[in-house]
């Protein structure tokens, strides 16, 4: 899997660049500006770019910028976007385009090797990856809004693994109910929140979508 | 045209009333302008030390009643005082005070002012109630009461006009009338002109301006000096209790495993798992500072995307309108952003508020904040130390923080700061 790395502190690119090749992805560039990010994800879209939020040459949310114009470009262009602090706001505008393929983490999820690259697996797969953190941070006032009201505290709880990114499986073994029992509720979100059938993915990020539209 | 005529009639009557406080205004003005003057020569004596702070207070009293009064008449005087200084207890205080309040040019003006309104208060003011009962007393003669003064053998001059018979008496009510419609027209502008007459000697000069400005310079620099430093203190707290020691912990724990690694590999393994979860237990640490310092939102994105961001993650539903042509400098939109967060805080912490916004806007070379909750109201600016913390804040900027809250609601709060945007 060919992978775009964008960090400008020299020990972090580095660290990264080994772990990821240590899984078996193949680092096609690693690169410490917003300029160059933009040049070489139009030039030749990766399977999945890794991105830091605050990059040269302003020091702002320049990777963020640079990935989010490389999806204008490439529609559904998967980027995983690392933060030293996780946002709603910018969660909200990753997720906007509806097409899938983003994942926003805290920086320190990458000490959880196993995690990390199960995340950036899924987000080159199309599906999301939010921060826990982040997820969380909705929690408190999004119950009581429309159209999540309707949900059962349950539903919302499986929605909010989803939004995480967990499969049917990996939400099943978090909240320790069976399988089927996920199926049932992540159908009844899916009634519930007005998405028409489509392929699970797209449906996924569809319902992720609408927990962060609030 | 009823109205007009009750309207006209009540004006002047107050400003009679006025006048009759100012004639008495007049007669004390004169009893201070003695008794001071008298004071000041006992200056060498030591008594008039004693005596001339007081009679100071006093004529400072009634020049204060004159500005009010001068203010409800559209006159706005402002004070001009130098700011009071901080004096030592004792006889040494009762001199320092003595020599400052002679120092300053404010005194003397007011001193002047009282010696030149003994005249000119007492004359003005005695105008309107002057004219009124000569009005009265032509219509009391024209009426009848000549006829008194015809049989006591003494002629009756009303003005010009020797009343001796009902013609004569009907010119004295029309000129009765002519004096009654001069006092209603012309007591408020009489009185008024008192106004006009104490403004320069009452009002503020240049350099009482500029000490006030000095001093509340000083004041407000103070602040941020003590906020600043209090700031760099907490950091440096929470970086050595913290951080630090994490990291310290982290080091050892490596070191130890280091050590473990050929001997006891089941240990090592946990103890850099342990490493690993202080690490980031360090950097959730650090997160939390740095967003007390300098929130990366506001770095990264400005003002508008950082409140947006606040909005985002309050308890409660927040609606953001924000109209800004550019940005403000740095230190304003962090004063700013802090101010807003402060203000939500408060609103989710006590308004019990279903809901907020957020209204930022910038006009005429301020910026203005209004956040606004549907609570209960009844929030007072001097109780909490938030909001006098978003005031001494707002200060340094020359900024200011207006609270309006009702009990019942809803609160408004208002938070103007000069700057210019770029």
């Amino acid at each position: 899997m060919r992978v775009v790395l964008a960090e400008d502190l020299f020990l972090l690119r580095q660290g990264l660049v080994q772990l990821l090749q240590s899984q078996g992805f193949e680092v096609v560039a690693a690169v410490d500006n917003g300029p160059q990010l933009r040049q070489v994800l139009l030039r030749d879209p990766p399977d999945v770019a890794v991105v830091d939020v605050r990059l040269p040459p302003t020091f702002t949310d320049e990777g963020l910028q640079a990935a989010l114009e490389a999806r204008r470009q490439v529609p559904g262009l998967p980027v995983l976007v690392l933060s030293q602090h996780v946002e709603q706001l910018y969660a909200r505008e990753l997720l906007a385009d509806g097409a899938g393929g983003i994942g926003y983490l805290l920086k320190d999820r990458v000490f959880n090797i196993d995690q990390f690259v199960d995340a950036v697996r899924r987000v080159a797969g199309g599906g999301t990856a939010m921060d826990p953190q982040v997820v969380a941070r909705l929690v408190a006032g999004t119950s009581r809004r429309e159209p999540l009201s309707a949900l059962t505290p349950r539903e919302l709880e499986v929605l909010k693994l989803m939004a995480e990114g967990c499969s049917n499986a990996a939400v099943a073994q978090r909240l320790m109910v069976s399988p089927g029992a996920v199926a049932k509720h992540t159908a009844n979100i899916f009634t519930k929140l007005d998405l028409a059938p489509s392929d699970d993915t797209n449906r996924r990020v569809l319902a992720v979508l609408a927990y962060f539209d609030r | 045209m009823d109205s007009r005529v009750t309207t006209l009639a009540r004006q002047a009557g107050t400003a009679t009333a006025r006048g009759v406080l100012l004639v008495a205004g007049a007669v004390a003005a004169l009893v201070l302008v003695l008794v001071a003057v008298c004071s000041m020569a006992f200056m060498a004596l030591g008594a008039g030390v004693l005596a001339v702070p007081t009679c100071v207070r006093g004529l400072r009293w009634l020049a204060q009643r004159n500005r009010e009064l001068a203010g409800k008449l559209g006159v706005p005087i402002e004070a001009p005082y130098l700011p009071a200084r901080d004096v030592e207890p004792g006889i040494v205080g009762r001199v320092q005070r003595c020599r400052w309040l002679l120092a300053d040019p404010a005194t003397w003006r007011d001193l002047a002012w009282a010696l030149l309104n003994t005249v000119v208060g007492f004359v003005l003011g005695l105008l309107p109630v002057t004219l009124l009962a000569y009005a009265i007393e032509g219509f009391a003669f024209s009426a009848g009461l000549w006829q008194l003064t015809r049989d006591s053998g003494v002629q009756f001059w009303y003005s010009f006009i020797p009343i001796r018979g009902w013609p004569t008496a009907a010119l004295g009510a029309l000129f009765s009338a002519a004096a009654l419609a001069l006092w209603a027209f012309s007591a408020p502008w009489i009185v008024k002109g008192q106004a006009y007459f104490s403004k320069p000697l009452l009002g503020q000069t240049q350099r009482s301006r500029l000490a006030q400005r000095v001093r509340q310079l000083a004041d407000t620099r103070t602040d941020a000096i003590d906020a600043s430093d209090a700031e760099l203190r907490r950091i440096e707290r929470d970086l050595h209790d913290g951080t630090q020691a994490r990291l310290v912990a982290i080091g050892m724990k490596l070191s130890i495993a280091e050590h473990q690694l050929d001997s006891d590999p089941a240990l090592a393994r946990t103890l850099v798992a342990e490493a690993r979860d202080a690490s980031a237990k360090a950097l959730a640490e650090l997160r939390n500072l740095i967003r007390g310092i300098h929130p990366p939102v506001l770095a990264e994105r400005g003002l508008d995307a950082a409140v947006r961001a606040l909005a985002l993650d309050a308890a409660l539903d927040v609606t953001v309108s924000i109209d800004l042509p550019g940005r403000a400098a740095a230190p304003i939109e962090s004063t700013a952003y802090f101010a807003v967060s402060e203000l939500l805080t408060n609103v989710s912490k006590h308004a019990g508020a279903d809901a907020a916004s957020v209204h930022i806007g910038h006009e005429n070379n301020v910026l203005r904040i209004v956040v606004t909750d549907d609570g209960r109201g009844g929030a007072d600016a001097a109780r909490g130390s938030g909001l006098r913390g978003i005031q001494r804040r707002c200060a340094t900027f020359d900024g200011t923080l207006f609270l309006a809250s009702p009990e019942g609601g809803p609160t408004v709060a208002t938070l103007e700061l000069p700057c210019a945007l770029s």
